[in-house]
């Protein structure tokens, strides 16, 4: 074991082992819980027990646990003796005793009693009324599945009849206790081919242990039994063990039944096909299969043929994805995503204009035009197709090639329909055409596929009509704001790859398509619906992100009215758009910035005004978004040397932060924050002090006066007020953030080397300041205001005062006090077991009033 | 059932409904579009409308040049502007008995109608429709009046020289039908023919049916009408909108089970979203004041203008825009201001209980107060001393022909930084614009129509599912400039009824059944007989007594008396007379028993035959047959009228008499 490993265990020792307290309150809170009379406990108290009893076992030998509380084991007697007792103790009661019997040696003191038998078994809770209850079912599978780690227990069940139950459970009415049912059979077939076999099982040389052997029986003859809802259940039990089980054994199991599972993509009467995508797919990931040759393949082929295009969809999905796959189910696969596309391709063009996606020979497009045809599926095949495709597009390492250009197309094709603008050249494109125009989800679809699509390349020859339908949807005033908001993300995408497409600059010119789109994102940021202005001014920001760097946007984008229009947005009444409004102006601030003083002067883009204006939305907004979006700005601009020279930069961040000292919104604090964190470092590094990477070493000497000066501006930008402040914060992440920051100004600064030669003059001149802001962060630190009166002596701008209280303060104690969890006292197990007893044990004093 | 289409105009319908001996006029829409043919009617004397060239043929003649003007490739009358009317030669219009007004926008041909054509009847509307309506004349008639024309044009209508005319002056329809404007003596005389109603309001007319008015959410007072009989219900659909805005509410479900539908008045611009529209024009009008620029809005005193405006006041503080001032010319601009603030009882919901708070349902009141929006009579007066740019201008008309918008075109056209926001759909803007033209200020065409599209229509269709609809041809087909939206038509089963101008629609329903009512003396008299249980029939016996529309079942004369004297009996007292009734039967006849009773009876060959119908009873000796089916029995035997008469009795036996 490690020193760490060790280290945790200890600590989690301390933290949940039954201490005396806790050894004494057990007995009392068992014999609560098992009694009648009393009001029934809260669930979550319970669940929190069972949580503290499971870390206990998991401390020390369950065996111990159980001998020395005796009271869990009265426990189980007591409620078994119950004639009714309440479903929630019963579950509760089921899930501990199995918690406890997962250890075999435990398991076998509990039974010496009988007091599994007697809770699992047959003559148990089985027969009971409370059985009806699903949270008595649930707390059996539950209790079950928790012993299920050795072969006792595996006997235990199958030889009890439990393993019965459990089949029945797979259809309970209760989905989660028919999925636990399903998950615990997984659960025991795998432990029991694992621990029951001793040599490896193959097709041929098949002995499979009694109770593996009960289970595959059972799912074979529900594969076999005609009844679909039997036939689901098995399906689901082998989707989750394929899922989870990659062992070979797997593959001995799959030959038995391989036949009757094929049997179901064929016979059309079966309603369980769309069950075997899931299945087919888990089966593909797991190596015991995908690395065979021919049937499986040949499985997936066929399913991928038989099942209907919303059905395999999924599976084509997983398939492509995947990236050992024979060439020719990726083939198949790709036919099915790329049908639906190749089919609106066709459907929009006369025959012989265009050749569409896919080779006719290759598949019949009759099932997919069908369901193009038709109002109820033609919506759900294209968005489910083009999530799909969205999906693929958007893995980083896609191992097939889609024919993007074609992809390209035919998206736009889908928007053309929906704008009504695509005039159809055949009967199909018509009824496609009726059924698409106007419907804003496959709108949505097809734009987020068309995103996606934009971070592959080799599309271009089809960018004029891609620019120009969304154009289109930006300029309709019949577009949606959500259908806008992702036209507006497809456009700013395409946008930025505008530079490396070579067709682009030679046969459409960057600059007109930039006019144009800056002539409706001004029309939009005067829009009425105040959703539509925020989305147009998230997408400037993001135009600028992307494109800031090339002279023809910045170019086009200053000659327009959009900068003018965005600065108007700073007034805006809706906050959420003040909020974009600050974004995008602090990061237009990034192309003015660098402007010639010539084109700066006396125009729309003076600096100053601008901060000036964030400043004030920074003091006086109403709402905290705003103002949280100024802060962030700042320190963007802090960041990217855009606040002028060193002395620019000092009076910008104190006064930035005199103002968010005050505010009310803690994330506003804590934005205060990150930008006294960037000022520091970039402080620091300028006087090259060692939170600088890159640094130069300096000699002890130089070092020494460095550290002086940047401790000057430090002071003078009011930096300590606001991080001994921020200490004291009501919210915790501020001072966690606060402590973070000094504690590295203190590395930097060490302030040790420097007390020595200052010894005393904090005595002098901050004797009574630093021991009362000690004390003050120590007692009351976390839990009072710190007093704002300028008598307390402490000066914040004094550079040895605050170098006395970097060295005197135990930031790291306070440090490990501000990370403890809120509820570090109310969480002990003590805490736990005192709470169910005020609750539930209550009876006692409640006789007492009676009288 | 005959439906007589007097106008081709789909928005703007002009039908008769002959049903049940009534004659009933739908709507009576002023095709306003004609006025585009001629030249805008400038309140100030406009040097560049009076320098425009004379058109010249192509031979050279110019005996046009005073009649016709030339203006940017467009020729245009130099004359008052005129109308076109509904047809008036398809029927006789005197005959018609009442005039159904749906709402403000069809009822402009109205004194065309009454003051013109002999009638004599009574016209329905709701209140609002009659006020704003009586706004939307008096600003027509006075527009028109204020600036006289010295010349009249009718040179170019006759039919040889029109030929000769460049399109669309050659193509316009039924030129000799149009008409200079009514005046306003002619609008208070029509309008005094207006008997008011209130919504599900039962009129009776002349006791065969029945019309009722229904909200049809449009615009303040507009309604959908029924018109029902006993047995038959027609159902009007005229102008109905069912977005949220202003009105009260569309009235869905009054209109089912209707025998057939009469479907007009759709949205003009199906592919336009009133919402999306409402965000444009505000977005337009933001970005041109921002610039320095003003906007102008061809718009009615009435109507979607109390929507712009209610979206205005919200969205100019938001807008930067609450320094900017808000002008509403025209001469009914306070009274339709004030009108839209009383009439809370036709409004939708929501501002029908601010009325009880109590606050103004619209918000323009507010506007008004705080004196961001301020209304002038015209641009003479008061306006010109409080002019201030930039600034909103709402002003008429949209044709942009007469009107003080005129004024402001000529103002404003010459400079890029102004707009004209086209927000009415009823005119083409190309159109309007082309006597501006070349126009330097920006054109934005915004068109709210808040009426049914077809997506709506489909579903409102499903749901009141009437066994007909008849509807205008433009409407059974996509729109001519899109081919492929076939999405932009009608879609039931059956297929709709289309009709045109001057069309005479005879309607598929037949009228099968008529209400009679029974005099209690005659009900006393009758004695059901219970054929099947629950079913029980009795003969009737009486006079059938017809008088306005209504039938009733009186008591027979009692049978002549043998005269008393030998005086000679009245003419007048003549009465039908009564012969003896023969009993009616009913029953079936079971063979088996029967055939048992005519052996009984001595006839011992009898052979039964089963055919289709029913069953052939065959007396072989006598050579008889009686042929026995479920409506009928026949006896057929040679000459033996005695057998004849005793196998009758046997059926007989079998049967019910009463």
């Amino acid at each position: 074991m490690s020193a760490w490993q060790a280290w945790f265990v200890a600590r989690a020792r301390r933290r949940f082992a039954m201490s005396r307290e806790c050894a004494q309150l057990l007995p009392r809170v068992c014999a609560a819980l098992a009694d009648p009379r009393q009001p029934g406990s809260d669930d979550t108290c319970l669940e929190k027990l069972l949580d503290w009893l499971r870390d206990l076992t998991e401390l020390e030998p369950t065996l111990n646990v159980v001998r020395d509380n005796p009271c869990l084991t009265e426990f189980f007697t007591s409620v078994l003796a119950l004639p009714e007792p309440s479903p929630s103790i019963l579950s509760f009661t089921l899930r501990l005793a199995g918690l406890l019997a997962a250890s075999e040696d435990c398991f076998q003191h509990l039974q010496q009693e009988n007091l599994l038998f007697r809770l699992f078994g047959s003559g148990g809770t089985l027969n009971r009324a409370v059985w009806e209850d699903a949270s008595v079912r649930s707390g059996w599978v539950e209790g079950v599945h928790s012993m299920m780690h050795h072969q006792p227990a595996l006997r235990f069940l199958c030889n009890g009849g439990g393993i019965d139950v459990i089949f029945t459970l797979q259809g309970d009415p209760s989905l989660f206790v028919a999925s636990a049912a399903s998950q615990l059979l997984v659960h025991m077939l795998t432990l029991s081919v694992e621990s029951e076999t001793t040599t490896p099982l193959s097709e041929k040389d098949c002995n499979w242990p009694a109770c593996a052997q009960m289970i595959i029986k059972h799912i074979e003859d529900s594969l076999q039994s005609g009844c679909a809802s039997h036939i689901n259940q098995s399906l689901k039990l082998l989707t989750s063990l394929f899922g989870s089980c990659r062992a070979t054994w797997t593959e001995v199991l799959w030959l038995r039944i391989a036949k009757q599972v094929e049997s179901f993509l064929i016979e059309d009467s079966v309603q369980t096909r769309h069950m075997l995508a899931n299945l087919l797919l888990n089966m593909s990931r797991s190596p015991v299969f995908c690395d065979t040759e021919g049937s499986f393949w040949a499985l997936v082929t066929s399913a991928l043929e038989h099942l209907t295009p919303v059905q395999a969809g999924p599976l084509a999905v997983g398939i492509l994805s995947l990236h050992k796959c024979p060439q020719d189910v990726r083939i198949q696969a790709m036919t099915v995503l790329l049908q639906p596309m190749d089919c609106i391709l066709r459907a929009a063009s006369q025959p012989l204009e265009y050749a569409g996606l896919l080779d006719e020979s290759v598949s019949d497009p009759s099932t997919v035009e069908s369901l193009l045809s038709s109002k109820s599926s033609c919506a759900s095949l294209l968005c489910q197709t083009l999530a799909h495709l969205e999906k693929l597009l958007s893995l980083i390492h896609l191992p097939v090639d889609l024919p993007y250009t074609s992809l390209l197309r035919s998206f736009v094709t889908i928007l053309q329909f929906c704008s009504g603008l695509l005039i159809p050249a055949t009967p199909l494109g018509s009824k496609i055409s009726q059924i698409l125009i106007g419907c804003g989800r496959v709108q949505k679809s097809a734009l987020d596929a068309l995103a996606a699509l934009s971070e592959r390349k080799g599309c271009d020859t089809v960018i004029g009509s891609l620019f120009d339908i969304l154009l289109v949807y930006l300029e309709s005033p019949n577009t949606s704001p959500t259908v806008l908001k992702k036209s507006f993300q497809a456009m700013s995408k395409w946008l930025a790859r505008l530079p490396e497409m070579s067709c682009f600059n030679s046969q459409w010119p960057t600059e007109k398509i930039l006019q144009d789109v800056f002539l409706v994102l001004q029309k939009r940021l005067c829009s009425p619906c105040w959703e539509v202005r925020d989305s147009s001014l998230e997408f400037l920001t993001s135009l600028i992100k992307s494109m800031r760097d090339q002279d023809e946007f910045r170019e086009s984008l200053l000659s327009s009215e959009v900068p003018k229009l965005t600065e108007n947005l700073l007034e805006d009444p809706e906050s959420y758009v003040r909020a974009s409004a600050v974004t995008a102006v602090g990061h237009l601030t990034f192309i003015t910035y660098s402007l010639p003083e010539s084109a700066v002067a006396g125009n729309q883009y003076n600096k100053e005004d601008t901060t000036a204006k964030l400043q004030d939305i920074l003091s006086t907004d109403p709402e905290s978004f705003p103002r949280r979006a100024v802060i962030s700005i700042f320190t963007k601009w802090l960041k990217q040397g855009c606040t002028g020279q060193a002395e620019d930069t000092e009076q910008f961040v104190s006064r930035a932060i005199q103002t968010v000292e005050r505010d009310l919104d803690w994330e506003v604090r804590i934005g205060g924050l990150e930008l006294v964190e960037v000022f520091c470092v970039q402080a620091l590094c300028r006087v090259g002090l060692p939170k600088c990477p890159y640094a130069p070493a300096s000699s002890t000497v130089t070092s020494s006066i460095q550290q002086n000066e940047s401790l000057q501006i430090f002071c003078r930008a009011k930096l300590f007020k606001f991080l001994f402040w921020s200490l004291c914060d009501y919210d915790k992440p501020v001072g966690q953030k606060a402590c973070d920051i000094l504690l590295v100004l203190r590395a930097s600064l060490s302030p040790s080397s420097m007390l020595k030669d200052c010894q005393g003059a904090g005595d002098l001149s901050a004797g009574r300041g630093i021991p009362w802001l000690q004390r003050t962060l120590r007692q009351g630190s976390l839990a009072q205001n710190f007093p704002t009166d300028a008598g307390n002596g402490v000066d914040f701008e004094d550079p040895e005062s605050m170098m006395l209280a970097l060295g005197t303060i135990d930031l790291e104690e306070l440090h490990d006090e501000l990370n403890k969890s809120s509820d570090h006292v109310e969480k002990s197990p003590q805490s736990l077991l005192e709470d169910i007893l005020a609750t539930v044990g209550t009876i006692d004093e409640n006789e007492a009033d009676c009288y | 059932m005959k439906l007589y289409c007097l106008s081709g105009h789909p928005t703007l319908p002009c039908n008769v409904l002959k049903f049940k001996s009534t004659t009933i006029m739908l709507d009576c829409g002023l095709d306003m579009t004609s006025t585009l043919n001629f030249l805008p009617l400038p309140l100030v004397q406009s040097p560049r409308l009076s320098k425009l060239p004379g058109w010249v043929l192509k031979d050279g003649s110019t005996f046009l040049d005073k009649e016709l003007k030339e203006c940017s490739g467009h020729v245009f009358v130099d004359s008052v502007p005129e109308f076109c009317l509904p047809e008036t030669e398809l029927l006789d219009l005197s005959t018609v008995d009442v005039i159904l007004i749906s709402n403000y926008h069809c009822m402009m041909a109205l004194p065309y109608i009454t003051e013109y054509t002999g009638f004599t009847g009574t016209v329905y509307a709701t209140e609002p429709t009659v006020q704003i309506g009586r706004l939307l004349m008096e600003e027509l008639v006075n527009s028109i009046e204020r600036v006289p024309k010295a010349q009249s044009a009718s040179m170019w209508k006759n039919k040889e020289v029109q030929r000769l005319l460049p399109a669309p002056l050659k193509d316009a329809v039924e030129v000799s039908m149009w008409r200079k404007c009514y005046t306003m003596p002619e609008v208070n005389a029509a309008l005094s023919k207006i008997q008011l109603v209130g919504y599900s309001q039962k009129i009776e007319l002349f006791g065969a049916v029945q019309v009722t008015p229904l909200s049809s959410g449009y615009a303040l007072g507009s309604s959908n009408w029924i018109i029902q009989s006993h047995y038959e219900k027609v159902s009007y659909v005229s102008g109905s909108s069912l977005l949220t805005t202003h009105p009260q509410p569309m009235d869905q479900a009054s209109l089912k089970n209707s025998d057939v539908l009469i479907l007009t008045g759709l949205t003009q611009i199906p592919t336009a979203n009133p919402d999306g529209m409402v965000g444009e024009f505000c977005s337009n009008l933001a970005m041109t004041v921002r610039n320095g620029g003003n906007v102008l809005v061809p718009c009615y005193p009435s109507g979607v203008i109390y929507d712009l405006l209610e979206c205005l006041y919200q969205y100019i503080d938001s807008a930067g825009l609450s320094n900017v001032p808000f002008y509403f010319i025209s001469p009914v601009a306070n009274s339709s201001l004030e009108f839209s603030q009383i009439f809370a009882e036709w409004l939708c919901h929501n501002k029908q209980t601010k009325v009880y708070l109590p606050e103004p349902p619209f918000p323009h009141a507010e506007l008004i107060q705080t004196n961001k929006l301020k209304h002038y009579p015209s641009i003479h007066g008061d306006f010109s001393n409080d002019f201030k740019q930039p600034c909103v201008v709402f002003t008429g008309h949209p044709s942009l022909r007469f009107g003080d918008v005129v004024h402001f075109m000529e103002l404003w056209g010459k400079s890029s930084l102004n707009t004209v926001i086209f927000t009415e759909p009823d005119f083409s803007y190309l159109d309007a614009l082309a006597p501006y033209q070349p126009l330097a200020m920006k054109c934005v065409y915004c068109p709210i129509d808040t009426r049914l599209n077809f997506i709506q229509v489909s579903k409102l269709l499903k749901e009141v599912q009437p066994l007909h609809v008849v509807c205008p041809e433009q409407y059974t087909q996509p729109p001519p400039t899109q081919s492929h939206r076939t999405d932009l038509m009608i879609d039931c089963q059956p297929p709709p009824m289309s009709y045109r101008r001057a069309e005479v629609l005879t309607l598929p329903y037949k009228r099968r059944y008529e209400k009679i009512e029974i005099m209690p003396e005659l009900a006393d008299s009758l004695v059901p007989l219970e054929i099947k249980p629950g079913i029980s029939l009795a003969t009737v016996s009486a006079v059938l007594h017809t008088k306005d529309n209504k039938h009733v079942l009186q008591l027979p004369p009692k049978p002549p008396q043998p005269p008393a004297s030998k005086k000679r009996k009245r003419v007048s007292e003549d009465v039908p007379e009564c012969k003896p009734l023969k009993p009616l039967l009913s029953g079936s006849i079971p063979v088996e028993q029967f055939v048992q009773t005519l052996e009984k009876h001595g006839f011992s060959d009898v052979k039964v035959e089963d055919t289709a119908k029913g069953h052939i009873v065959l007396l072989q000796e006598a050579e008889t047959l009686i042929q026995i089916e479920e409506d009928s029995t026949h006896i057929i035997c040679d000459n033996d009228e005695p057998l004849r008469v005793k196998l009758r009795d046997l059926v007989l036996k079998f049967l019910q008499k009463f």
